[in-house]
């Protein structure tokens, strides 16, 4: 009855991002057609978040991916009862949380959509972190599926040639283990489009980012963790580009009209590491209500970071260094670079850095790169305890005290680059 | 002084050994952080090798880079570098090894100062044949770069008398491991401890010169002191904690063998000296035994381990887990099921550096040597 509606809250509904609901719909049609794999005669391959998907896409190979998976788990509140389960099989605790909850995920088809469907492959790419070498070893034996390794070794000051080669080499034997494991050969001239496609993705994907540039942002972090799904699932699709067409033209009417994410916009923050999965929407209305937007992050960027390797016309051959340079397998000054980069791109204020107890690679170092940034950039920085999808290292009330008095310094001007923009 | 005296000085404190070795040979000291440290390379340019095994007990220098979920073991080196414990190094080389070690070679290059910095990234998987060629070509670029920066060609001859060095000191050091399996009670196991830690410090001929009629003369007593006691294997990472073998032994326990990255593992397999110096160095490392760190197929460590346990007669394996360490943590549980099914109970203990908790230790291995 119209009555019993709750009234409309007209700004906060315009404010409103409305690809949202396509996105959800594209999702679950998505996790529909991997679920439902074994009745439709097509192969599921898990993948790593940062591991090449476009190979699977040209041979018709589903790809699924456990981490994304593992985010689900977290935005469920599912990460805790699952992490306590792997521990159980004897995980340690201090062991990433995506991990521990797949493990345990795997055992009993658990979890926000009843588990990922089994794996005909593994597919592990070691661009991220060594976590996944191993984790996909535990798969690899508890599922009994074959398991290829993508090793892209780190770059710590320079990249090295030796390295391209052996990705590049890597490469190739990818293609043969997918044509032994399909059971059909291998067409390049597919992989051809699906890397344009692949490109044209993430240029879109590098467009809508960059439309928080505009201040008041038409977007926040927060958004992005959201929106960044497809891009890490369904590279190399048109799927993709249509939708990330659609996004952008959203977020172009949004600056146009001047929507923004956060409502009065006073302070742009710029978020490291991955999301807080189980308390985005806590953190995002924290921020908010101190009129601060998380204008960008290090974490959805990767995912277009690496654009500058592609070339379209050698697809498959600058894979090799598009996969190895990503943000995560660089040497920390490096990525100390990149975020210093990205304050000066965004024009942020401040810097939240996640210290992620899941994630060694992506937290160790932060310490420095906070250091690095203060001294370059000269703006203020907060560092947050916590874990992406195990709830119990997450402290509310501390984090709480520890952003309101950091908003505080930001507000009171205590920050060379806290002025109101004219 | 026999040779194990010396042995024990030289472990009680391996810096003012370093600081020794320095003064009396003028040579330059590399400081490494891990068993896939090109070991042969460093030799062949006329330099020593010191292995750093974690820290000095403290982190607070160490604490304004590094988070608490990082191991012990690194944030023990990293503060001992800050806190210029380390200042004889002339360098370091970190090779690729895991995820926190990774990262403490950026924070160590940007704020430490021990001399160059050589990082040696080394493939991860160790199964084919274009791991190999990559392998080779790292290996053969760290010597160009190591030749540059000790300011000193490295020769194919400096290489070879360096394999025949590291050839000696592995293949003695098997003979030892041999009487040990054969009669644990001829060396106490922190003894063992202690010549495996000095091999990792000491000047590799003057060691080799020490270790050899060590083994001689054990191996003309094998027998004699044959003390009983339930047989053990010890599985794991870096133990940096001398205490535990007298626990161990205290409560009926006799290590005849182990899989440690402080024991055996960097003394396996042997260089090939028929062939061209780097390709054999290369040729080890693909097939010597593994850090978990790597990949050499998904059952390797749990195959060796139950191998390796079951040759030695071991009736028990007590597993060292050092906290934080995801490697190991990952490869926990199989490790457990495999051992389980080969019917070889195991204790698992998880161990932080400096951190003994002796009483808790003593009670757990008492109570599992006695269920044996």
């Amino acid at each position: 009855m119209p009555s019993d509606l709750k009234p409309v809250d007209a700004a906060k509904d315009r404010r409103k991002i409305k690809s949202v609901r396509r996105m959800k719909e594209i999702m679950t049609a998505y996790y529909i057609d991997a679920k439902t794999a074994s009745d439709t005669g097509k192969k599921v391959a898990w993948i790593t978040s940062g591991g090449p998907v476009e190979p699977l896409i040209a041979m018709d190979v589903i790809p699924v991916y456990p981490e994304n998976h593992g985010a689900m788990i977290g935005a469920a509140k599912m990460g805790v009862d699952l992490c306590e389960k792997a521990e159980a099989m004897g995980y340690a605790s201090d062991l990433c949380a995506y991990a521990r909850a797949d493990i345990a995920c795997a055992t009993e088809d658990g979890g926000p959509i009843g588990g990922l469907p089994r794996p005909d492959m593994l597919i592990c790419c070691n661009n991220i972190c060594g976590t996944v070498l191993k984790w996909y070893e535990v798969q690899a034996r508890y599922f009994g599926v074959p398991l290829f390794i993508l090793d892209t070794p780190f770059t710590h000051t320079e990249y090295s040639p030796a390295a391209n080669q052996y990705v590049r080499a890597q490469l190739v034997e990818y293609l043969s283990f997918l044509e032994t494991h399909c059971g059909k050969a291998f067409d390049r001239d597919r992989l051809t489009e699906v890397g344009r496609l692949s490109v044209a993705g993430q240029k879109l994907w590098q467009a809508v980012l960059h439309t928080t540039t505009h201040r008041p942002a038409p977007m926040s972090a927060f958004d992005a963790f959201f929106h960044l799904a497809l891009i890490v699932t369904l590279r190399g699709t048109q799927t993709v580009v249509d939708y990330y067409t659609e996004l952008l033209a959203e977020m172009e009417t949004r600056v146009a009209e001047g929507i923004s994410a956060v409502p009065e916009e006073r302070f742009r923050l710029l978020w490291d590491n991955l999301p807080v999965w189980y308390r985005t929407r806590w953190l995002a209305e924290k921020f908010a209500g101190h009129g601060a937007c998380l204008v960008a992050d290090t974490y959805t960027s990767s995912w277009c970071g690496a654009m500058p390797y592609l070339d379209e016309s050698d697809f498959l051959g600058s894979m090799a260094e598009a996969y190895s340079r990503i943000y995560i397998n660089l040497g920390t000054d490096l990525m100390a670079d990149m975020v210093v980069e990205m304050v000066s791109t965004y024009r942020a204020d401040g810097l939240v850095i996640h210290s992620n107890r899941s994630c060694k690679p992506y937290s160790l170092g932060q310490y420095d790169i906070q250091r690095i940034v203060q001294e370059r950039c000269g703006i203020p920085s907060l560092m947050i305890e916590a874990d992406m999808t195990d709830a119990r290292n997450f402290s509310e009330s501390q984090i709480e005290t520890r952003i309101d008095a950091f908003m505080e310094m930001l507000a009171t001007g205590c920050s060379p680059r806290s002025r109101p923009f004219p | 002084m026999d040779a194990i005296e010396r042995f024990r000085q030289v472990v009680a404190d391996p810096k003012a050994y370093a600081r020794r070795w320095k003064e009396r040979s003028g040579g330059p000291i590399i400081g490494t952080l891990c068993t896939y440290a090109p070991e042969e390379l460093i030799l062949a340019g006329g330099a020593l090798a010191y292995r750093i095994v974690g820290g000095s007990g403290r982190t607070d220098r160490s604490d304004a880079h590094l988070q608490s979920y990082c191991c012990s073991l690194v944030r023990g080196a990293l503060d001992d570098a800050l806190a210029s414990e380390l200042d004889f190094l002339d360098g370091v080389i970190f090779p690729h090894t895991c995820d926190s070690i990774q990262r403490l070679s950026d924070i160590w290059r940007l704020n430490a100062e021990t001399g160059f910095h050589l990082d040696v990234v080394l493939p991860v998987k160790l199964t084919t044949k274009s791991a190999r060629v990559y392998m080779a070509a790292v290996l053969a670029e760290a010597k160009i770069r190591l030749a540059t920066l000790l300011d000193r060609p490295i020769t194919n001859a400096d290489l070879e008398r360096a394999i025949d060095t590291y050839n000696a000191i592995r293949t003695t050091m098997a003979r030892l491991y041999a009487l040990r399996r054969k009669g644990p009670g001829i060396l106490s196991g922190s003894d063992m401890h202690t010549i495996v830690r000095a091999s990792m410090t000491m000047d590799r001929s003057e060691f080799l010169e020490d270790l050899r009629p060590l083994v001689d003369s054990l191996e003309g007593q094998t027998g004699a002191k044959n003390r009983s006691g339930k047989r053990i294997f010890l599985s794991g990472g870096v133990c940096n904690l001398p205490d535990l073998f007298g626990v161990i032994e205290a409560a009926g326990g006799r290590v005849v063998g182990d899989d440690l990255c402080t024991g055996s593992r960097g003394l396996t397999g042997q260089i090939d000296t028929s062939e061209d110096p780097l390709t054999a160095i290369t040729d080890r490392y693909m097939r010597r035994a593994i850090c978990p760190a790597k990949h050499a197929g998904i059952t390797r460590r749990g195959d060796e381990l139950v191998h390796q346990a079951k040759a030695c007669g071991a009736q028990g394996v007590i597993y060292l887990f050092l906290k934080f360490c995801d490697p190991h943590a990952f490869d926990l549980p199989y490790l457990k099921s495999m051992l389980d099914a080969a019917g070889l109970p195991s204790l698992l203990i998880e161990l932080e550096e400096q951190t003994e908790g002796r009483g808790q230790l003593q009670t757990r291995c008492e109570a599992f040597i006695e269920m044996l």
